[in-house]
């Protein structure tokens, strides 16, 4: 806050006339204060309360509900949710969903990212016939998620053999209509000149992708990428359909599958359920936290 | 300073460029005539060029020209006559809808802009953002294939004559104005082109730095005799830049000439207009009966050139031509009405009336403004005629 407000502060006055301002600015930092912490305590207290609860004991959670307090079973609780086989086979652990998860974040949002910039690459540089019809063919199919076409597409995905394979279940979803809307924007924005500099300096096509093109969207890429990412994370209906396997479920599907498998003793294990919990929504809110800065550039800021 | 042109280009600048390296440095660059041999190959010829874009507008309407060895030629006009249009086609960033385009003897109209051998400076300079300033300079070299220590003894040369050694490791974004156009000249100077292009290079630069770089740009440009075409929208600039103007109006050219001949004997009205400021008065007359008439009044300090038929004709008078003096002073004037008086430090203007014409002089800011009533005197030499009609120089 006071970052921000040294830089309007006026120049030093008059100290009289400075008082009653300063006075004001600060009954305004302390409203703004209040709005803030509001806030952050709405965002985090569930996280807060979920992760309390789950160094618990299942018992407690059972009898007395969600805890505020830190139940000191932090570790064997963690312990087991990411090592101990489980699920129907027995064989998945926490750490092999997240991996799982992981792969499907980075291969979607990569996908995403590659597929996108070459599509808005050749729509925005090369001169073909249709390129504008083309454009709105791709921006048209936002009209259609996935929900909506998730049946011809498992039955393609199935017709071709790919049904529980990670080509099958990352490459049907990597076409995107956002993705290549922001970078075609993104490189319609680029001076014109900096193609003919380019040509001039004997770039050819693949040249100018790699050498400008791509340096240039940095920014734009690590935007695109959170974003992809903790959609690709956060992928639940497709994966259900797609894999069978319990060695390929990732995380988000994990949760549950543990919870309702595990439900056969007395107490269902609210405990290890609630670290999953943690576990499935730390590693997108890591990426959030480490890419924020680049994510907020690539939005705002241009350098050309 | 061993800047080698491409074999195309004649033995004798060869032998001229590759004198001992301090010799040119040392030579008063700016009085080192250009002279471009008569005998040479021009650098440049655009033979009947014509540019359509789809969309169905014409920009350039037939021109041809020819680029000497070694000569900056201007191009100048107003926004949208097709400069920019023009030098994009010799650079091969536009197709060539008729005619050709021959650099060093060579048909260029189907060859790359990096196979053209030129370089060109932009407007805005489009340097790389996310390349530091040694890399900028290096990329067109490295896409040629040249080793490296050819690269970077070119870029270090480059950047000495340039001196931006300092800033080499710069992002553009780091630095100013000024010294993003150098950058961007210094991209050229690496590559070694016979002809260096720049469009309105100076347009972003704040008045004093545009001087200056526009000095520098003749030095430089004199230093390494490359031949040049230089877009610009300013009079200013062609006159003090060019060894030869091409003034440009829609799409085609008016006149072609040395900037001291395009002040001197402007082809047309339009250039009159357009070379020179303040701009010529241009006045509508009548020549009639043995005299030169403004509206019903004779202009008693001219009187039709010999030879001249009678008719409507467009007077031009330059203002720095053009004396005005208290009637009481000397007879024989045209009578003037002050209006308006601009102070410009060395010179002042004086706006006013005579024999109903719109007339603006210009007068040594020593001298006292005149008082009472006034009267317009010119020497008849210093009067241009134009065809009321189609404008041309009669
Ligand atoms: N890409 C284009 N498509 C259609 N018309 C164009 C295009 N570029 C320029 N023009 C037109 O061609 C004319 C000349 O433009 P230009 O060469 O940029 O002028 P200048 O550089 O002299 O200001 C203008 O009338 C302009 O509107
Ligand atoms: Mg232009």
């Amino acid at each position: 806050m006071t970052a921000l407000a040294d830089p309007l502060a006026p120049a030093p006055a008059a100290p009289a006339a400075a008082r009653p301002v300063n006075r004001a600015r600060r009954r305004a930092q302390i409203l703004h204060h209040i709005v803030l912490i509001f806030g952050v305590l709405l965002m985090c207290g569930p996280m807060v309360v979920t992760f309390m609860s789950s160094t618990w004991d299942p018992v407690v959670i059972h009898s007395e509900g969600l805890q505020l307090g830190y139940g000191g079973k932090f570790l064997e609780t963690y312990e087991t949710v990411l090592l101990k086989g489980g699920g129907f086979t027995g064989e998945i652990t926490g750490t092999l969903m997240l991996w799982n998860s992981v792969l499907l974040g980075l291969g979607f949002a990569i996908g995403k990212i590659v597929i996108s910039m070459l599509a808005a690459y050749a729509i925005v540089y090369f001169r073909f016939p249709f390129a504008s019809l083309a454009f709105w063919v791709i921006f048209a199919t936002l009209l259609l998620p996935l929900e909506v076409r998730i049946l011809p597409s498992y039955e393609v995905v199935q017709r071709l053999g790919m049904l529980n394979s990670w080509s099958g279940l990352i490459l049907p979803l990597i076409a995107s209509a956002t993705a290549t809307f922001f970078f075609r924007q993104f490189f319609r924005s680029i001076p014109d000149e900096l193609l003919e500099a380019a040509r001039i300096d004997g770039a050819g096509p693949f040249r100018f992708f790699v050498d400008i093109l791509a340096p240039l969207s940095k920014t734009m890429m690590a935007a695109i990428f959170i974003i992809m990412f903790v959609v690709g994370w956060n992928q639940y209906l497709w994966p259900a359909l797609m894999t069978t396997d319990e060695s390929m479920f990732t995380i988000v599907r994990g949760i549950r599958q543990i919870l309702q498998v595990w439900i056969g003793a007395n107490i269902p294990d609210y405990n290890q359920a609630l670290a999953l919990a943690i576990l499935a929504m730390a590693p997108p809110a890591l990426v959030v936290l480490v890419f924020q800065r680049m994510f907020i550039k690539g939005l705002v800021e241009t350098e050309k | 300073m061993t800047v080698t042109l491409d074999a195309a280009a004649n033995a004798a600048a060869n032998a001229a460029v590759n004198a001992p390296a301090s010799a040119p440095a040392n030579a008063p660059v700016i009085a080192a005539a250009a002279a471009p041999a008569a005998s040479a190959e021009p650098t440049l010829v655009i033979d009947g060029a014509v540019k359509r874009y789809p969309n169905g507008a014409v920009a350039v309407r037939g021109v041809t020209i020819e680029v000497g060895q070694g000569e900056l030629v201007v191009f100048v006009g107003p926004s949208g006559c097709g400069k920019s249009t023009l030098l994009r086609m010799v650079a091969g960033l536009e197709d060539i809808t008729e005619g050709e385009i021959r650099i060093a003897g060579r048909r260029v109209n189907e060859v790359e802009p990096a196979e053209r051998d030129i370089a060109m400076v932009f407007q805005n300079y489009a340097l790389y953002p996310h390349m530091t300033v040694r890399q900028n300079l290096a990329y067109g070299l490295k896409n040629r294939g040249t080793d490296k220590a050819e690269i970077a003894r070119k870029v270090a040369e480059a950047a000495a004559m340039l001196q931006i050694e300092d800033f080499l490791d710069r992002k553009p974004s780091q630095l100013s104005g000024g010294q993003r156009q150098r950058v961007a000249m210094g991209r050229c100077i690496v590559r070694d082109p016979s002809l260096f292009l720049f469009d309105e290079p100076l347009s972003n630069l704040d008045a004093r730095l545009r001087t200056q770089m526009r000095l520098e740009i003749r030095k430089l440009q004199r230093r390494l005799k490359v031949s040049a075409i230089y877009v610009t929208h300013d009079q200013v600039e062609a006159m003090t830049l060019a060894d030869r103007i091409v003034v440009l109006n829609g799409g085609q050219v008016e006149q072609v000439g040395a900037p001291s001949e395009v002040y001197a004997r402007p082809a047309s009205t339009f250039v009159a207009a357009f070379i020179g400021a303040p701009a010529m008065n241009l006045i509508p007359a009548e020549l009639a009966g043995g005299a030169l008439r403004i509206g019903a009044e004779a202009v008693p300090f001219a009187a039709p050139p010999a030879g001249m038929a009678p008719g409507f004709v467009t007077l031009g008078l330059r203002p720095e031509k053009a004396r005005v003096v208290p009637q009481a002073e000397r007879a024989g004037g045209l009578p003037f009405t002050l209006d308006a008086v601009e102070e410009l430090g060395a010179s002042r203007l004086l706006h006013g009336r005579a024999a109903g014409a719109d007339v603006v002089t210009a007068a040594d800011a020593a001298l006292p403004i005149p008082q009472g009533p006034l009267a317009l005197h010119a020497d008849p030499a210093d009067l241009h005629f134009f065809d009321a009609v189609t404008g041309t120089r009669l």
